[in-house]
């Protein structure tokens, strides 16, 4: 017998009852905390977020290229990575923003380079979550996973009109289930840590700073 | 702690389990519990044959003897009269524990919820079925609450002294630091982890100290005697004093109405 | 750099570690700030107890279906894994998860393994069973990187580096990593690890991680982190293995999110963490970053003994937060290394047993004082002071009949406790007898024993009053008689 069937042996083995599935006690309870208004969610998760360490800028749809060329120049960023399929991506490619760096090949052609010769990384997101100040990320062929970590600035783009209540608000009306990339992420804040005498610093190892623009309808 | 109270009329008996700590080491508590009953018109019966609630048996793993000193305490409350139990642990052994114990057995099972449902801690009875007001005749003092763990988690002991308290106008309450901790008695644990046992009994004596009261109060015969002795081992003349006694000393003793005497 | 493998304590070794740190006034001092700190964070979390109350619940609910299905949620698991081109392995014991771990090491020829947090890990000894064939595993949590680099082992499941203060760890930097000099600045240390890790996760050949939990349903393993190493470790380099409980699945997704905001809640006081990753298989055709291989190591490891008893199963509704030990005043006094175990404190208390045998930790489930703090806390209502006294019988008995024994059964077994409980039962269901024995004990009181053991260290001994509640009452019974 291999250590598969005798572990689902000895499981089979104990007394089973049958318990009720939990999916009607998570929904009541869900719908029984407060929401917070459609209006009122990209506010909340702007202050959240913000207590989580980022930088949120708030920008029009139409203006946040120019918002992130006067944030790479602010924070004297070299090398930008972005992603050059995608819709943002083509964007930058256009913008004729200095140092941008496309991430166009896989990770073992230019390990070094991704880890020590790249300032900052931008990526879109699938939304954010207001109650907790949290961006989802979807990462995939376009726009690789490490973008989001390695690079010691991470800026992402959040559509204010994605932004939902609740994590779980996300993962069910977005259907997390029926198709899950490699790696769905929640980044809520730049990387920190507390393990030294619980006194809180940030860039353990990933981004130390993460600059999120908010995107928003377009200016009057 | 939510739980249901008994319906109608105030009770006129009670019966009193006395607990095997207060009878041999603090009787005068005892005594005391028995006369602030009394003073409420209540007819106190103490069972001759009580002996302890088993607790030192069940919390070290000898269900069996805790079962066979539990048993000889179920047969020793035959009116449907509520059980008034001055010690805040033993009084959670009965009334959550109990039924645990005699749970294969549908007959003693039927006996032990009967009597769990039965059982008061002193405080919560006077408070919350007795519905005492007092008035304070002592002169004003400062003392600190401390509860013992059980009493907290399983009976909500801390709010009904805290309530009682607060009806005596010259009694300060002052709050120690790290107030819901142990105070590290926990039954045998004393004895077999003495190391540990006596740092967290130091602490709590310090933390109870440190708030400057006057005393300190407990309504638990275990965590008096550990906290108690502990501060005695420093020569410190700090002391804890049972809840029951105090209640009795600042409103008058038997000054206000006469009690009607207990019965065996 | 290697740690030693976790020595059995026996009961007397565990006395005298916890007496050497109580006696230690800094190392108190040191955590209780520290479990203050994480008390008071939790606190701030949880400002409605009726909320709180019902997220319990919801939390209690879903654990237990999920361990009421649990044979069938792993095969629901194990098959939607392999579709998402997971490999997974079943390990009993810590012996078997060591070898398929290095089986997947060598099939790479992997030198370096690059380790996100994980306590299964530790549980089997994985560091020691890499260093003995000649692999450099290092652990990148930056706790864990300390204790590793101390040559130690993590004393908190959630803080591993939670006994050392900021000057401990300078030094230690100072010492043991090469260019760096002593400072106490916090941001400066944390660098000095950054810049450590950050070329080992470049060349590192494995990366393992531990699972938070497990989704049957998508074939998903959920990682939570706040410090981006187990993303380096589950990203970068190209074999990801991820090390498990088999506890910990889940049916679906959703049944993660009410357990995932307790525990980051529970641990930390965190309303979430920096990174939660939902991870569903290695890299996909035309990815450009991610492992190309990844595997699932499943382990026993006792817990099936656990499985075995309705009472016990409990214990695996644990999601592993620590808020037990957090608020447990016995670790306060004596911190995580005198448990002797992987897990230590409450949790510790009652896996331990399953996992080591009751014959090395039957000391264990009496380090407490059953206050009943731990249950309290717990974000999924494990019972944790009932399961203490039901492994103190346990551990002091024959298995009952019809009951399979643990392993280990009865080995806390002394005929001095034994006698005294058939002692204390002798004297306590028999009232006259007892009435005797109170009428002895108070008249001669005077030949208690000032030495009480364990009592008298540090209190006066006990004695009994001169007279016993009895005596008053029946004393009044006589003057009332008088004055009638």
């Amino acid at each position: 017998m291999s250590a598969r069937d005798k572990i689902l042996a000895k499981l089979r083995a104990a007394p089973a009852q049958p318990l009720a599935s939990p999916d009607a006690s998570i929904t009541t309870h869900y719908a029984s905390l407060p929401r917070t208004a459609k209006d009122k969610l990209a506010q909340e998760f702007a202050e959240k977020i913000t207590a989580w360490h980022a930088e949120v800028h708030t920008v029009p749809r139409s203006q946040w290229v120019d918002k992130a060329r006067t944030i790479v120049a602010d924070k004297g960023i070299a090398t930008l990575l972005y992603a050059p399929a995608t819709a943002h991506g083509k964007e930058l490619a256009a913008s004729g923003i200095a140092g941008l760096k496309a991430y166009d090949q896989p990770i073992e052609a230019w390990k070094q380079e991704m880890f020590d010769g790249i300032d900052a990384a931008i990526t879109g997101t699938r939304g954010a979550i207001a109650e907790t100040g949290t961006m989802i990320l979807w990462p995939d062929a376009d726009e690789p996973r490490l973008m989001s970590l390695v690079p010691p600035i991470h800026i992402a783009l959040v559509d204010a009109d994605a932004i939902l209540p609740t994590l779980y608000d996300a993962i069910t009306t977005q259907g997390w289930s029926k198709g899950l990339p490699t790696n769905a992420l929640l980044v809520t804040g730049p990387s920190k840590t507390a393990d030294i005498q619980q006194t809180l610093a940030y860039g353990a190892h990933g981004p130390k700073e993460l600059i999120v623009l908010l995107l928003t309808g377009e200016a009057q | 702690m939510q739980r249901n109270l008994p319906a109608g009329p105030r009770p006129k008996d009670v019966y009193f389990f006395a607990t095997c700590l207060v009878d041999l080491f603090c009787p005068e508590a005892g005594m005391d519990a028995i006369q602030l009953l009394e003073r409420e018109g209540i007819t106190v019966h103490f069972p001759e044959n009580q002996t302890c609630c088993g607790q030192p048996a069940y919390t070290s793993g000898y269900a069996d003897e805790a079962r066979a000193v539990a048993k000889a305490q179920l047969d020793l409350f035959p009116e449907n009269w509520p059980v008034v139990v001055p010690s805040g642990s033993c009084a959670g052994m009965m009334r959550h524990h109990y039924p645990k114990l005699f749970a294969e057995d549908p007959m003693l099972k039927a006996k032990a919820e009967n009597l769990a449902e039965r059982v008061f801690e002193l405080s919560e009875f006077l408070l919350k079925v007795l519905n005492v007001k007092w008035k304070d005749s002592g002169k004003p003092t400062k003392v600190t609450l401390h509860t013992s763990c059980s009493a907290r988690r399983e009976m909500g002991t801390h709010l009904h002294a805290r309530e009682l308290l607060a009806q005596l106008d010259g009694v300060e309450v002052l709050q120690q630091s790290h107030e819901s901790e142990c105070c590290g008695f926990g039954g045998t644990f004393s004895v077999r982890q003495p190391a540990i046992s006596g740092a967290m009994a130091s602490d709590k004596a310090d933390a109870l100290k440190e708030t400057g009261a006057d005393a300190f109060l407990s309504a638990d015969g275990g965590c008096l005697m550990n906290i108690n002795g502990t501060l005695e081992k420093r020569r410190d003349s700090f002391r804890g004093q049972h809840l029951a006694s105090f209640l009795w000393e600042r409103t008058g003793g038997s000054g206000g109405k006469n009690g009607k005497g207990e019965k065996a | 750099m290697t740690t030693q493998p976790m020595q059995f304590v026996p009961g007397s070794e565990f006395k005298r570690r916890a007496a050497e740190v109580v006696a230690n006034p800094f190392l108190r001092k040191s955590f209780r700030g520290a479990m203050d700190f994480l008390i008071a964070k939790r606190a701030a979390q949880f400002p409605d107890p009726e909320l709180l109350e019902r997220q319990r619940t919801l939390a209690e609910e879903i654990r237990r279906y999920s361990l009421s299905r649990l044979p069938a949620l792993l095969e629901q698991l194990e098959a939607n894994l392999v579709k998402n081109g997971v490999k997974v392995h079943w390990a009993e014991n810590p012996d078997e998860a060591n070898a398929i771990i290095l089986g997947i090491c060598r099939q790479h020829d992997a030198r370096l393994m690059v380790k996100g947090k994980s306590m299964v890990s530790e549980e089997v000894e994985l560091n020691h069973a890499m260093d003995a064939a000649g692999i450099e595993a290092l652990e990148s949590d930056m706790g864990e990187y300390i204790v590793q680099l101390a040559g130690e082992k993590p004393s908190h499941i959630i803080m591993p580096a939670i006994h050392k203060t900021k000057q401990d760890i300078a030094k230690l930097f100072a010492e043991k990593v090469p260019g760096v000099s002593y400072t106490e600045d916090v941001d400066a240390l944390i660098q000095v690890g950054r810049d450590v890790l950050r070329k080992k996760f470049m060349d590192a050949d494995i990366g393992l991680s531990g699972v938070n939990f497990a989704v049957a349903e998508t074939g998903s393993l959920c990682l939570v982190e706040n410090e981006g190493n187990g993303r380096m470790c589950t990203t970068v380099p190209n074999v990801h293995i991820a090390i498990t409980g088999i506890e910990k699945v889940v049916e679906k997704l959703e049944h993660v999110v009410p357990l995932y905001g307790l525990l980051t809640r529970s641990a930390t006081g965190q309303a979430i963490t920096t990174y939660f990753n939902v991870i569903t298989g290695p890299r996909r055709e035309g990815e450009k970053d991610g492992p190309r291989e990844m595997h699932l190591v499943l382990v026993d490891n006792g817990r099936t003994q656990a499985y075995a008893d309705e009472q016990l199963r409990q214990t695996l509704q644990c999601i592993r937060c620590g808020a037990c030990m957090n608020h447990c005043p016995v670790y306060t006094r004596i911190g995580g290394h005198a448990y002797g175990t992987t897990y230590p404190g409450p949790i510790g208390e009652i896996i331990s047993p399953h996992m080591m045998g009751l014959a090395a930790t039957h000391v264990l489930p009496g380090a407490s004082t059953l206050c009943g703090a731990c249950g309290e806390v717990c974000p999924v209502k494990i019972p944790i002071p009932d399961l203490l006294i039901r492994l103190r019988e346990e551990a002091t008995h024959e298995a009952k009949p019809g009951h399979a024994p643990l392993v280990g059964q009865g080995a806390g077994k002394t005929t001095f406790a034994s006698l005294a409980f058939k002692g204390f039962a002798f004297l306590y269901s028999r009232p006259a007898l007892y009435r005797l024995f109170a009428w002895g004990a108070t008249r001669f009181r005077f030949l208690t024993p000032s030495n009480q053991a364990g009592w008298t260290a540090t209190r006066t001994p006990l004695k009994p009053a001169a007279k016993s509640l009895r005596d008053l009452l029946a004393e009044r019974r006589i003057d009332e008689r008088k004055s009638c």
